[in-house]
């Protein structure tokens, strides 16, 4: 079990004294952690998006085995390719079989609210002990009121560069503001190798690239109240600097899919990208690739006009289906992994390609384990939801699934379109999922 | 013999037994059976499923209701589903064409006398036989903006100085993707033609000659009227096929570069599995009938002109 007895006598003397003090107040109830007994014969079933480094696998793994061991149940945990989680999530939501516990993307849970099983009190009790929820993944999670998933992590998205390329257009440092990295991009095309990032119908890097370029000058899909507003000076802003990015590019970025960067950073034929950190270790675990492993460097992406750094990762969050036979137990399971000891050795074994989604968890040796690690623990900080600034739902992983604000950015930097044509177009399409 | 076939008639013909013409029916229906069973349940119900989806407003995790044509009113009014219509067609056509035209070339090559006849034939079935997923993640590698082994080759003998963008430039795009579609369609022209080649008597050609045909009078007036009922055949699955092409699209671009190559089956995928709103890609999906039904009516009507094949005229 997640608790000890002494956990436990603790929660429930908190609740006590709240009791006694303020009337059984319902906030400081929450903050003592749940206390989930599986039930008797319980077994679990637990579906992942496939890992993308092997330490992660095998910590969730081996936390789950002491899971078992501490409580008698049993978890299956299966994997399935990281696509193919959003639509196996939906059909077990509808048809009510499958999974009882599984690890989602983005506003999935939005998907399918009532499916869920309410998971606010874990959430609630691990926010007040670890110093909140950044924002960003608790949007994600927390519909209205309620947490309807656990955030689980963001996978963070970041630029890495070649040092030795970098110097040799004559710079020392990475800028920090996007109008300084544009003016680099541009020496880098003409003195060293050019950037280069992904702008075909690349699922993770596509869409952190082009919300990257049009939050970061203060454009937005929709308002709070769900309201289309990308059709703005902003993103017409975002859109001009876009077009003059993209003429410092590698040829041929359109086409790029989300391997495409990594292969052609790999080979040295561009000396900036943005990706995951795993592309880094892919290069530091091939003695081949030694010398390039020794060059790269990391940084978050620039700072556009808005002042501070946002961008979008990608997020993962735990959710429970309600038809779970085990909810107890599927509970039970999730405060154990969700929790710090647990989370310390995922995100450790992670190598840095999870970033905790609470503040209190922030603190992991792994950021230091290596300098490239670094920007990489900022993720969760920066993140913003993808259907920003408006509400989470249908609309919002409708537009960003059919790549409006890819193709919007795509159109306009490659210069099929003005700014101004591609912006109004992103508008219908977006209005189409929003209906005015 | 004679006699006890004609006695066997005679007796047939003397008792009809009505229970027995009842029972053939019977049988006849009870064989038929199962293939029903299997066409209501694979074919009839999804399509119907299909049908009815894109009336509702269904999403993945929920299920919808009706909302008549809300759909393709919804469609009618997306300029990314009009151009999806457009590069189908366009697909569809230039890629059609052209594998009837090199198939057929390719079957009567293969129709003549050859060393390893049977050898060669295998080998151009190839990349008919071979998983599509696989050979267009091939092509993927050849077709990449950095690492294509055409670009290469040009560099190195000095033809162009960068190499070319492929999958990134949309014109190059969907000719790539039209041209791979070739690739992989021209076997299956080829062998159903070269099938039918064979099937035509070669009297008919010696006594052509005989009269003073040249080899393109024999071809013209011999080899296509005979070969034309197959051509309406091959064709029409040709089109179906290509029509409907997912996976070559999904693997090399996905629908893109700026949604250049989206076929209305990646995009009714796009939106109904990825984008969870499955009412509307069953309505994208529908949307393709009508195409289909017009190449198929187009094959059997205007392909299969049967007065033409026995010598008349059109008309």
């Amino acid at each position: 079990m997640t608790l000890s007895r002494r956990d436990l006598l603790i929660g429930t003397a908190g609740i006590a004294a709240g009791a006694q003090l303020l009337g059984a107040s319902p906030a400081l109830a929450q903050a003592a952690a749940p206390s989930y007994k599986p039930e008797a014969g319980a077994t679990l079933r637990v579906l992942r998006w496939t890992p993308f480094v092997k330490g992660d696998e095998d910590s969730w793994l081996a936390n789950t085995k002491k899971f078992t061991e501490a409580t008698g149940v049993e978890v299956r945990v299966d994997k399935e390719s990281w696509e193919d989680i959003r639509p196996k999530a939906a059909v077990a939501a509808n048809v009510g079989a499958g999974p009882d516990v599984m690890l989602v993307w983005f506003d999935d849970p939005f998907q399918y609210p009532d499916k869920l099983l309410d998971v606010t009190d874990i959430a609630t009790s691990f926010a007040s002990r670890y110093g909140g929820y950044y924002p960003g993944l608790e949007g994600y999670a927390k519909k209205d009121d309620k947490f309807i998933a656990l955030p689980l992590a963001a996978i963070g998205n970041g630029i890495l560069y070649r040092e030795s390329l970098l110097q040799q257009a004559g710079f020392s440092k990475f800028p920090e503001k996007t109008d300084e990295f544009l003016e680099m991009c541009k020496v880098l095309k003409a003195k060293s190798k050019p950037a280069g990032f992904a702008m075909g119908k690349a699922v993770g890097d596509g869409n952190n690239f082009a919300h990257w370029i049009v939050w970061s000058h203060g454009g937005k899909m929709v308002d709070e109240s769900g309201k289309v507003v990308i059709n703005s000076p902003e993103t017409i802003k975002a859109l001009q600097y876009a077009r003059e990015l993209y003429q410092t590019f590698i040829p041929g970025t359109e086409s790029w899919l989300d391997i495409n960067n990594n292969r052609v950073f790999l080979s040295g034929d561009i000396s900036v990208t943005a990706n995951g950190v795993s592309l880094y270790y892919s290069a530091k675990n091939d003695p081949k690739m030694a010398d390039i492993a020794k060059d790269i460097r990391s940084t978050v992406l620039p700072t556009g006009p808005v002042g501070q750094p946002v961008e979008l990762h990608q997020t993962t969050s735990a959710v429970i289906f309600r038809y779970s036979k085990f909810p107890n137990a599927a509970r039970a399971y999730l405060q154990f992994m969700l929790d710090k000891p647990q989370m310390d050795a995922w995100i450790s074994g992670s190598s840095a390609y999870c970033c905790p989604p609470l503040k209190g968890m922030i603190d992991n040796p792994i950021w230091s384990a290596d300098p490239v690690n670094e920007p990489y623990k900022r993720a969760s900080s920066t993140l913003r939801p993808n259907g920003y600034a408006g509400p989470l739902g249908y609309a919002s992983a409708a537009t960003m699934a059919d790549y409006v604000m890819v193709d919007m950015v795509a159109e306009a930097a490659s210069g099929q379109r003005t700014p101004e044509e591609a912006a109004k177009r992103a508008e219908q399409r977006a209005n189409r999922y929003y209906r005015v | 013999m004679t006699e006890t076939t004609l006695a066997r008639a005679d007796a047939l013909s003397a008792q009809p037994s009505p229970s027995l013409m009842q029972s053939k029916g019977m049988i006849g229906l009870l064989f038929m059976l199962p293939a029903a069973i299997f066409l209501l349940a694979f074919l009839t119900y999804p399509l119907g499923l299909g049908v009815w989806l894109g009336f509702t407003d269904t999403r993945i995790g929920r299920t919808g209701v009706f909302v008549g044509l809300e759909n393709y009113q919804s469609l009618w009014d997306d300029s990314l589903f009009w151009l999806s219509v457009f590069n189908t067609i366009l697909y569809t056509v230039a890629a059609s064409v052209l594998k009837f035209a090199l198939g057929l070339w390719l079957a009567l090559l293969l129709n003549e006398h050859l060393p390893f006849k049977a050898f060669i034939r295998a080998i151009v079935l190839l990349p008919w036989v071979v998983p599509t997923v696989l050979s267009a993640i091939a092509f993927w590698w050849i077709y990449d903006a950095q690492f294509s082994i055409i670009s290469w080759t040009l560099i190195k003998l000095g033809v162009i100085q960068t190499p070319i963008n492929f999958l990134g430039d949309t014109t190059n795009a969907r000719i790539t993707v039209i041209l791979t579609n070739v690739w992989r369609g021209i076997p299956f022209v080829a062998i159903t033609l070269l099938a039918g080649l064979q099937t035509i008597s070669p009297s008919l050609h010696e006594a052509a000659t005989l009269d003073g045909a040249t080899s393109w009078q024999r071809f013209r007036f011999i080899t296509l009227p005979m070969l034309s009922p197959l051509i309406a055949v091959v064709m029409t699955f040709s089109v179906l096929f290509t029509f409907t092409d997912f996976q070559l699209i999904y693997v090399l671009t996905r629908g893109g570069p700026l949604n250049a190559t989206h076929l209305m089956a990646t995009l009714s995928f796009q939106r109904a599995i990825p984008g969870g709103q499955l009412a509307e890609g069953a309505a994208i999906a529908i949307a393709m009938v009508p195409f289909l039904l017009a190449a198929i009516l187009f094959s059997y009507f205007g392909l299969q002109r049967r007065r033409w094949q026995q010598g008349g005229t059109d008309e």
